[in-house]
């Protein structure tokens, strides 16, 4: 019974060719508008006609029954793969979406003004192209997902194409605003459907509709995915945005609200067919929103006096059409669903065409200004009625087979128990649309000829209306041949039941039927009505009806003005209440996550403790305790920062960490140095400056959040967790040739965290030293040089102990470094701690000698040090790749040059010298900037390495004594 | 041994979260000191607490030893925090000069407290 299980499966890669051709050729006219605006839409045309020719050449396979597939798997675990298929539905659209795409391409190259930047206004067409195909060729409801938001956003940009006009940025944002939302929810609704298969894959759920109908989650997937194709066709009461996006260019609009964009909901409708219709639910929610859609567009749009406006809620009211014809839910009516579709693109894209030619050559498109234009503008008049007739739906056009068809199937079609409801308002939707049709025949082109039109208007170039002209080609010949169109609508209509289809024939004369009697009395009334236009326009401006674009402002203005009063109370600027918020809900997660369970049984007894170890401890809460306190005294917090630092690296000396140990003293030392130096430009003491209130809830804050992490670390120590560590203690020697097993980590087993690390750090030097160079250009420069620091400077400034000291330590200190950096392999030390040890010798010199004279000396830049340090890591890490390792691979071997005893080197050694330096000429640097800053705020330089010359002093005591 | 670690690591925490709520930079550089003292000692206990067994590995034959990842990895963080404060000092100090002011939050924020709390001690 199911013909799509009949179907024959064939795969064909050059699918995705054809879904990807429009994006790779999104790349085109940005380079070829320079080659002039003929060569950039010819090469925008060139993707188009490939893909079109591909897809012909399916066809014939397609229109004989076959499903062409295609699959890339990317993530198969979750349901990811590019997966493609075309039947006769993608194949109808697909045709569509490229044929009027390159229509549009021809009549953009003559609408477009020069000043209109072309090469733009292409790559935004096919890159919407592209979404458009994507979505009809998609076989993985999460890829459709993907195009589906593509095409809103590629519609944003080409609805907001002229920049400059208010309404266009107005108007490419509320569709954006309206479909984006839509595609939230439908993304909702396609996964509920995904779940319910256990499938993403769109030949899978199509499959599974009797499933999908009989599960507890059909009712939320259908709204949810009906609210998207609701707001993308502009479906009541979503309608609104598709007027105001008629601010775009016209080729847009022609291309967006008749072929592509606002039928995609059509289409996913269409494509949902067999899963979701047929029930109660979806013939009451889709017929009902398009039967009013059709009525209430049509109404609105007799009543527009901008032509396009006029286009657009007569398109409004035919996707209504469509919509409705979907939700009847029976065979014969998707029959009737697909041909309306086609004829619908073509009129309607005709028409637009017309409206563009007009608004182009008139340099209006308002009904009230315009008229007469039948003699001036013959070839256009010829046009823009053929079109306008077939939206009339008139005998021996298009329009009126499937107006005939539709109104023949609402009128044997029960609404609520009701046999009226259905065709009445269906007759009442076809009345006024044969008003609207006649009133843009009738008031555009017949009537007197003008003399006030803004520009005189006459018949545009060939290039503009023979895109038009071909589409109302087709108008006329399906109009009066209509079995030629049969096999693709029999193929497509097939492709939305996904079952036999009712035995039908398209053909202009079906008998006296009902729906003849309809027709007549739409077409006859709908002319009386037109005849009764003036009166009915003035009441209509009269009366009141609401203005939906100030709704919607309204509740865009409302949703702004919410989300802006959250962002003031939780983001008002002041940093200590937001990390009062974080810290305090944090807090609050973690108890809620504790008091959920889970916790698992102690496995470790507690290590005891010794009296030293008691010790310690009480001096690190006691200084943890004074710094909160005493905080607001900043060198006395300073002092005890120290202490806090050197009890911790004593603690890790206890708990077996020496090289934590030695790196912890010696960072400490740098960081107080720093700290000190920048103290002094900044004021010595805070001020009290919040509550006693404050304080105290600060303070139950952080008493808080210390005691939960406190007592996630008690936790924590007291439970054994698998840990991958054996590896690292099992292959130190063997695979890094160190016996000092976080050094080999560090250089080896974990060589690219390192190699990243002392990149951030050399990073965080430059930083400092561009903030320091742009401070100093700055106003910080005059406030340096006029603020008076010299109380707080000793006047025996660099003083003769220590500067002597310092000199005769230096080497020392070096060679204290490089023996750590040299052991460090294999006993605790190695390229950090050597860094930090070398700088702070350099730094005693800074300190005692003074800035000028240390600097004299100093040879190599520390920005090159920096450098060095990450190629020389670097390098030594891409080595490995001549021995055909990878990436930081090292290697090591023994040496034995007598007489010195066999020793080993290892190449990590090498990347261990690039940490080295990277290291040094980071704090190096960071110091040296802050040491700058004294140089502006008038410290004198000395050149000396003393202050004052001893020896001349006693020689002017001398000659005092003398006197 | 274990309840000194967690403990101290508590201390430190508390003390860094009240000074990072206090309202000048310098007192809040001072606490994200406190706090990475904090979690760098918290990433290193994640190793477990052993005393006597360096990871050094010993050429006497079987030896016991704690784990030397954490302490890899702390060893990095120790060395990058000292480069994040730095940077912080600068930025800090940056804005001292620029403004005359080392106030955390913005000004209308705290009018805006001000206002809130009912006036100030």
């Amino acid at each position: 019974m199911n013909g799509q299980e009949a179907a024959v499966v064939v795969n064909d890669p050059s699918l995705i060719i054809i879904a990807l051709l429009p994006f790779i050729g999104a790349l085109l006219p940005g380079m070829m508008i320079r080659a002039g605006r003929n060569a950039c839409a010819i090469f925008t045309a060139l993707p188009t006609v490939l893909s079109l020719i591909m897809l012909l050449l399916l066809a014939p396979s397609v229109m004989a029954g076959q499903i062409i597939t295609v699959e890339l798997s990317w993530l198969p675990q979750l349901g990811l793969s590019v997966a493609f298929f075309l039947d006769g539905l993608g194949l109808l659209f697909a045709a569509m979406i490229l044929g009027v795409g390159l229509l549009i391409t021809l009549y953009a190259r003559f609408y477009l003004s020069g000043d209109d930047p072309m090469g733009q206004f292409y790559t935004y067409l096919l890159l919407f192209q592209g979404a458009m195909l994507g979505i009809v060729l998609s076989d993985n409801i999460l890829l459709l997902l993907i195009f589906w938001e593509l095409t809103s956003l590629s519609s944003f940009l080409l609805i907001g194409y002229w920049k400059h006009l208010p309404e266009g940025r107005q108007g490419a944002r509320m569709a954006l605003a309206v479909t984006a939302a839509g595609g939230l929810a439908m993304i909702g609704g396609m996964l509920i459907l995904g779940e319910i298969v256990g499938s993403y894959k769109l030949t899978d759920i199509l499959g599974a509709g009797e499933a999908i109908r009989a599960s507890d989650w059909y009712m939320p997937a259908l709204i949810l995915i009906l609210l998207g194709a609701f707001t993308k066709s502009a479906q009541f009461p979503f309608h609104f945005w598709l007027p105001h996006a008629m601010a775009a260019p016209t080729p847009v609009s022609a291309y967006l609200h008749s072929a592509t964009m606002v039928k995609a909901g059509v289409f996913l409708m269409a494509r949902m067919w067999p899963v979701l219709a047929g029930t109660e639910a979806w013939f009451y929610i889709v017929t009902t929103t398009g039967l009013v859609t059709m009525v209430l567009g049509a109404l609105i749009a007799l009543f527009k006096d901008d032509l396009k406006a006029l286009l657009a809620f007569s398109t409004v009211s035919h996707l209504g059409l469509l919509t409705m014809l979907l939700g009847f839910g029976t065979p014969m009516a998707a029959v009737v669903a697909v041909f309306h579709i086609i004829n619908h693109l073509t009129f309607k894209a005709a028409l637009f065409m017309t409206a563009g030619i007009i608004d182009h050559e008139a340099h209006t498109r308002d009904i009230k200004r315009l008229g007469g234009l039948r003699t001036l503008m013959p070839v256009t008049f010829v046009l823009g009625t053929i079109a306008a007739l077939s939206m009339a739906g008139i005998p021996l056009l298009n329009g009126f087979l499937s107006k005939e068809m539709m109104l023949e199937e609402a009128s044997h079609t029960d609404w609520a128990g009701s046999p009226w409801a259905l065709p009445v308002l269906a007759t009442l939707g076809a009345l006024l649309s044969v008003a609207y049709s006649f009133r843009f025949i009738v008031h555009v082109f017949f009537g007197r000829v003008r003399e006030d039109y803004p520009h005189k208007p006459h018949d545009p170039p060939f290039g503009l209306w023979i895109a038009p002209a071909l589409l109302v080609g087709l108008v006329v010949l399906i109009g009066i041949l209509p079995h030629v169109a049969e096999p693709l609508v029999r193929v497509a209509a097939g492709a939305v039941t996904g079952g036999t289809l009712p035995e039908f024939h398209l053909k202009i004369w079906h008998g006296i039927t009902p729906a003849l009697y309809m027709s007549v009395i739409a077409v006859l009334a709908g002319a009386a009505l037109l005849a009764a236009h003036r009166p009915l326009d003035r009441a209509w401006i009269a009366a009141p009806r609401p203005e939906a674009k100030a709704i919607f402002d309204g509740l865009v203005g409302g949703a702004v003005g919410l989300s802006r009063w959250v962002t003031q109370r939780t983001h008002d600027g002041a940093m200590s209440r937001y990390l009062a918020i974080f810290v305090g809900s944090t807090t609050l997660l973690g108890y809620l996550a504790w008091r959920g369970g889970g916790m698992p049984p102690q496995t470790r007894e507690m290590l005891p403790v010794p009296p030293l170890v008691l010790v310690g401890w009480v001096l690190l809460l006691v200084a943890a305790g004074s710094m909160a306190l005493m905080h607001r005294n900043r060198f006395r917090s300073l002092v005890v920062m120290g202490v806090i630092g050197l009890t911790i690296s004593v603690g890790f000396v206890y708990l077996s960490a020496p090289d934590l140990a030695l790196t912890q003293i010696s960072v400490e030392t740098v960081t107080i140095m720093l700290l000190l130096l920048a103290l002094h430009y900044m004021p010595k003491a805070s001020p009290v400056e919040s509550s006693a209130g404050r304080r105290i809830r600060d303070g139950v804050i952080a008493i808080a959040g210390g005691a939960g992490v406190g007592a996630l670390a008690l936790m924590f120590l007291l439970r054994d967790t698998p840990t991958i560590s054996d590896y690292h203690l099992a292959n130190s020697y063997e695979g890094g040739g160190g016996t000092n097993v976080v050094n080999v980590i560090l250089v080896d087993f974990r060589g690219y965290d390192t190699y990243g690390e002392i990149i951030v750090l050399g990073i965080a030097g430059l930083i400092i030293y561009a903030v320091m160079k742009a401070l100093l250009n700055g106003p910080a420069a005059r406030k340096l040089r006029n603020t008076d620091y010299s109380l707080d400077r000793s006047r025996d400034r660099h003083p003769l102990m220590m500067v002597i000291a310092t000199r005769v330590m230096m080497p020392i200190a070096i060679l204290v470094g490089v023996y750590i950096f040299l052991r460090g392999h294999n006993q605790p030390g190695g390229g950090f701690v050597a860094g930090l040890v070398v700088s702070i010798a350099l730094l005693m010199q800074y300190m005692a000698s003074g800035f000028a004279w240390t600097q004299s000396r100093q040879k190599i830049e520390y920005h090159a040090m920096i450098g060095w340090g990450v190629v020389i890591a670097g390098l030594t890490g891409a080595g490995a790749w001549l021995g055909g390792k990878p990436f930081l691979t090292s290697g090591y071997d023994y040496f034995h040059f007598p007489p010195i005893e066999e020793f080993e080197l290892a190449t990590a050694m090498l990347f261990d010298l690039g940490v080295f330096l990277a290291v040094l000429g980071a704090v190096m640097l960071m110091l040296y900037s802050l040491s700058r800053i004294a140089r502006y705020a008038g410290e004198t330089v000395n050149r000396e390495p003393m202050d004052y010359d001893p020896s001349a002093d006693r020689t002017t005591r001398t000659t005092k004594e003398q006197e | 041994m274990e309840f000194i670690v967690a403990s101290s690591v508590g201390a430190l925490t508390a003390a860094g979260i009240y000074l990072i709520l206090r309202l000048r930079a310098f007192s809040t550089i001072l606490g994200l000191a406190l706090l990475s003292y904090a979690v760098n000692i918290f990433l290193f206990a994640s190793g477990r607490l052993s005393i006597d067994m360096p990871p050094v590995l010993s050429p006497y034959g079987e030896a016991n030893y704690t784990d030397p990842l954490p302490q890899a990895l702390v060893l990095t963080a120790i060395v990058i925090s000292f480069g994040m404060t730095a940077v912080l000092v600068m930025v800090a100090l940056g804005a001292y000069l620029e403004s005359d002011d080392d106030r955390i939050d913005m000004a209308e924020a705290a009018e805006n407290a001000e206002y809130g709390a009912g006036g100030r001690e």
